[in-house]
């Protein structure tokens, strides 16, 4: 036992003994929650034998084996305790929904997050990244907006979408002004600080060599500029999915996975609502991994990517 | 000091364009208005109007822009009528307000009648509509920060919880799960849940997440050396927790309590939106938008606005006093 604690430190006989006694109260109150218990305990534990030994594949395998571990309990829980799917639908019925529904979900998808959420998040990153470059000779004009622009990158600007939505129609238009108006201040901020970010050294290099105005921009500030408005572009992601999903709780046609969710919702049939939810969680996560996967192509020579080799 | 003139600049600019535009917006609402009134205008049927440009049908009908300015229920509102609203639905609702000294025989403790109360009691009072949104706001960022702290604590000091949380708590920066926010207040409805607990969840789980990565990121700044030195000095866990890692993740903290309260704010915001919440900024949103009142609309959104901005001003106050009080301003 000595020799097992030394090479797991977390794994000694103490906290063996107190993860049994957790276990035989919770069995002895209600042998369900006894049962809950014991999996949780017992799959942390592997994760924490896991995480002490050496090798390369902890590194994928810990955060899915607690992934997983959850969604059993999740399962679990709902089975065992009864819960009604009113509340809390379990994991395998949202997962037959999803499989039940393809065609639905899918015409939500291109609605909302292609039509909605695509075209204004590009047409977004276009107007700001072309506003910064047109602020960019003007000191004065920058040193105002960026106070300003942080502080409306703060604002609930969610809000405007009852607005937007009077103005541009049911259509996906008006949650595309939505995402536009959201993404807009986080990346033009962040461009217009990347602008700033080159050293004089470099400056003067670019003089040196005789380089017009807009050689020394696209050889050297733009280039210099991309961490920075990836940074701007990889926030925009998700901001402009919620845009496009909340606005259209004010309004839209009979399709769109804001229009589901809110309708599933008045029928009660929450495994759509969840189906839903995780159809965004996946697009989420897409759009954010397709943005980094662009600014790695992109930024290769920057230290924080140059890290990960 | 050197920004004033800038920013003012800026926010002349963005409240001029708001102030143009004013007029393009409703100009069909007027010429609609004048044809129906039976002025002359051209083209004269309504038909051929819907089919002609904007800017043609401006300058044929100079004479309706003034009524496009002056119209009831605009499209866009004039941000001086929105600065009316504003006030109209805050301190305009006073009446007779008188000071009855101490000890009056009212049943409010401050002294003063009950017509100055009506600021903050009155149900069109925008104070008692941000203040049903504020105490949610600030609820659910307390128990976020408080429970962002703690794991990022716990991840900090235990490397399994470290493989097995982190990698999730970043992916779930990408789900739109504000989007969701609504449908957890009626579920937490249906469960017998009300008040402001079902409102303060999804506030505290917006602010949760970035206090989490913040502080993580906070928690592991000190170097090796430092950490080296409270070696030597033989430091338990707990006391290199407080007198060498706390204090040096405190930059990170304010960093991440600044984006945390403003997702705080947003998510009450939009909790509020479709599930028919009668009080709060965002019921006043929704109503507004039902009703057609524009200017109700914007005045809300400019008084969500307002909150934003103290919100995170009153955080970066503290951050200054703060981090000036430890030798870290920057």
């Amino acid at each position: 036992m000595m020799a097992m604690s030394h090479k797991y430190p977390d794994l000694s006989a103490r906290n063996l003994g107190l993860a049994a006694a957790v276990v035989a109260i919770g069995g002895v109150s209600d042998w369900r929650l006894g049962l809950v218990l014991a999996l949780w305990l017992a799959a942390w534990g592997l994760n924490i034998v896991l995480s002490g030994t050496g090798g390369s594949a902890k590194r994928f395998l810990v955060p899915t084996i607690f992934g997983i571990t959850l969604l059993v309990l999740w399962q679990m829980s709902v089975r065992l305790f009864d819960v009604s799917s009113v509340i809390l639908p379990a994991p395998s019925d949202i997962w037959m929904t999803i499989l039940e529904s393809v065609p639905v979900l899918w015409a939500d998808f291109v609605q909302t997050v292609v039509k909605g959420a695509l075209t204004g998040y590009v047409m977004g990153a276009a107007l700001a990244v072309l506003a910064a470059i047109a602020l960019d000779r003007s000191r004065f004009l920058q040193r105002g907006l960026l106070p300003v622009g942080n502080f409306i990158a703060a604002l609930p600007i969610v809000g405007t979408a009852p607005i937007l939505v009077m103005w541009f129609g049911f259509g996906w238009q008006s949650k595309a002004a939505v995402v536009v108006a959201m993404v807009f201040f986080p990346i033009l901020v962040n461009t217009v600080a990347g602008l700033k970010d080159t050293e004089a050294m470099q400056r003067d290099l670019m003089r040196t060599y005789a380089a017009s105005y807009w050689q020394s921009f696209f050889k050297l500030r733009l280039p210099a500029a991309l961490p920075f408005i990836f940074n701007g572009l990889k926030v925009s992601t998700t901001l402009a999915l919620i845009g496009a999903i909340v606005a259209e709780f004010f309004g839209s046609p009979i399709v769109g996975m804001g229009f589901r969710i809110k309708t599933s919702f008045g029928t009660l049939e929450l495994a759509m609502v969840w189906a839903e939810i995780a159809v965004a969680a996946v697009a989420g996560s897409g759009f954010y991994g397709m943005v980094t996967l662009a600014e790695k192509r992109l930024t290769f020579w920057h230290p924080s990517q140059r890290a990960n080799r | 000091m050197r920004n004033v003139l800038p920013v003012l600049t800026v926010v002349a600019a963005i409240l001029g364009i708001w102030y143009l535009a004013v007029g393009p917006m409703n100009f069909r609402l007027a010429l609609d208005a004048a044809t129906r009134g039976g002025d002359t205008v051209t083209p004269a049927s309504v038909a051929e109007q819907g089919q002609t440009g904007l800017i043609r049908l401006m300058l044929d009908n100079p004479d309706v822009i003034p009524a496009a300015y002056a119209f009831e229920r605009p499209r866009l509102p004039q941000p001086q009528h929105v600065a009316v609203e504003i006030y109209q639905s805050t301190f305009g609702l006073i009446r007779r307000c008188e000071w009855q000294g101490w000890g009056a025989d009212s049943d409010n403790w401050t002294g003063l009648s009950d017509g100055c109360l009506r600021v903050i009691e009155n149900r069109r009072s925008l104070i008692f509509h941000a203040w049903k949104t504020l105490a949610p706001t600030l609820l659910g960022f307390a128990i976020g920060t408080g429970l962002g702290i703690l794991l990022a604590v716990g991840i900090v000091y235990n490397r399994a919880m470290d493989l097995s949380v982190m990698p999730w708590a970043i992916a779930s920066q990408t789900i739109p799960i504000l989007a969701i926010a609504p449908m957890i207040i009626v579920v937490m409805n249906a469960m017998g849940i009300q008040g402001l607990l079902p409102k303060s969840l999804i506030s505290s789980y917006l602010s949760f997440f970035p206090v989490v990565v913040g502080m993580v990121k906070g928690l592991r700044r000190p170097s090796q050396m430092e950490l080296d030195l409270l070696h030597t000095w033989s430091a338990s866990g707990p006391q290199e927790l407080w007198k060498l890692r706390l204090p040096s993740s405190l930059p990170y903290l304010f960093a991440s309590l600044k984006i945390g309260v403003a997702a705080a704010l947003v998510g009450t915001i939009v909790a509020e939106l479709p599930t028919g919440a009668r009080f709060g900024l965002g019921a006043r949103l929704l109503s507004g938008s039902y009703y057609g009142q524009t200017v109700q609309i914007w005045a809300a959104l400019l008084v969500a606005a307002i909150c934003a901005a103290l919100l995170v001003g009153a955080i970066g106050a503290v951050q200054r006093r703060m981090l000036t009080r430890m030798g870290m301003a920057q």
